[in-house]
């Protein structure tokens, strides 16, 4: 279980790596999407190792709210407004 | 055997990971890339929740993973495609190495293939 987090917890770290280095806006925005998601995902393992039902409230909040952001992004790399 | 089954699942869902993260850093331009990342943490994501489910059954931990999986799936390809439009229209170049440029045939606009 440890070593799971520690691979997922490595991607996590290619994925910070792309979102300092990347060349543009919208390649910082699909590595800050991707790793919140890793993030649900290790909050996923965490529930599962402890028996805590609510970590998972935790990790659908996490997919909620990476998704919004990233659609809100989009539209404004569009230069549409957000009640377009 | 369930209990089996869950921990190939949640071990293939982090292995996709990581090798979608892999992809985020190793290939060459922004469309690269999104297909990649996109692609393996979705299937990882979903291998994973899946494998939580498997391993704890129909308990509040199971059927929270199981609604996460089914969001993460409907989400992840839908932000992916907004991002991906928004940023041709924002004018990201696209690699050099690109045979065919659809978008800006059908749009009429000169081509974004990146020069050498």
């Amino acid at each position: 279980m440890t070593i799971l987090i520690v691979i997922l917890a490595c991607g996590a770290f290619f994925c910070l790596y792309r979102a300092l280095k990347g060349p543009s806006i919208p390649d910082r925005a699909i590595a800050v999407d991707i790793m919140s998601v890793i993030f649900s995902s290790i909050t996923a393992l965490m529930a599962l190792r402890y028996r805590l039902a609510y970590l998972l409230d935790l990790s659908i909040a996490i997919a909620v709210i990476s998704f919004v952001g990233t659609l809100a992004l989009a539209k404004y790399l569009e230069g549409r407004s957000l009640d377009d | 055997m369930i209990s089996v089954l869950g921990w190939i699942a949640i071990v293939a869902g982090a292995g996709f990971t990581l090798l979608g993260c892999l992809g985020l850093v190793r290939f060459p331009d922004l469309y690269n890339r999104m297909q990649a990342a996109t692609k393996c943490v979705t299937l990882g994501t979903c291998g994973i929740m899946l494998g939580v489910f498997l391993l704890s059954g129909f308990t509040s931990l199971g059927v929270k993973a199981l609604v996460c999986a089914l969001f993460v799936l409907i989400t992840m390809p839908v932000a992916a495609h907004a991002l991906a439009r928004g940023s041709l229209i924002f004018g990201v170049k696209l690699w050099k190495g690109t045979v065919k440029d659809q978008f800006s045939q059908d749009r009429g606009t000169g081509s974004i293939i990146e020069e050498k």
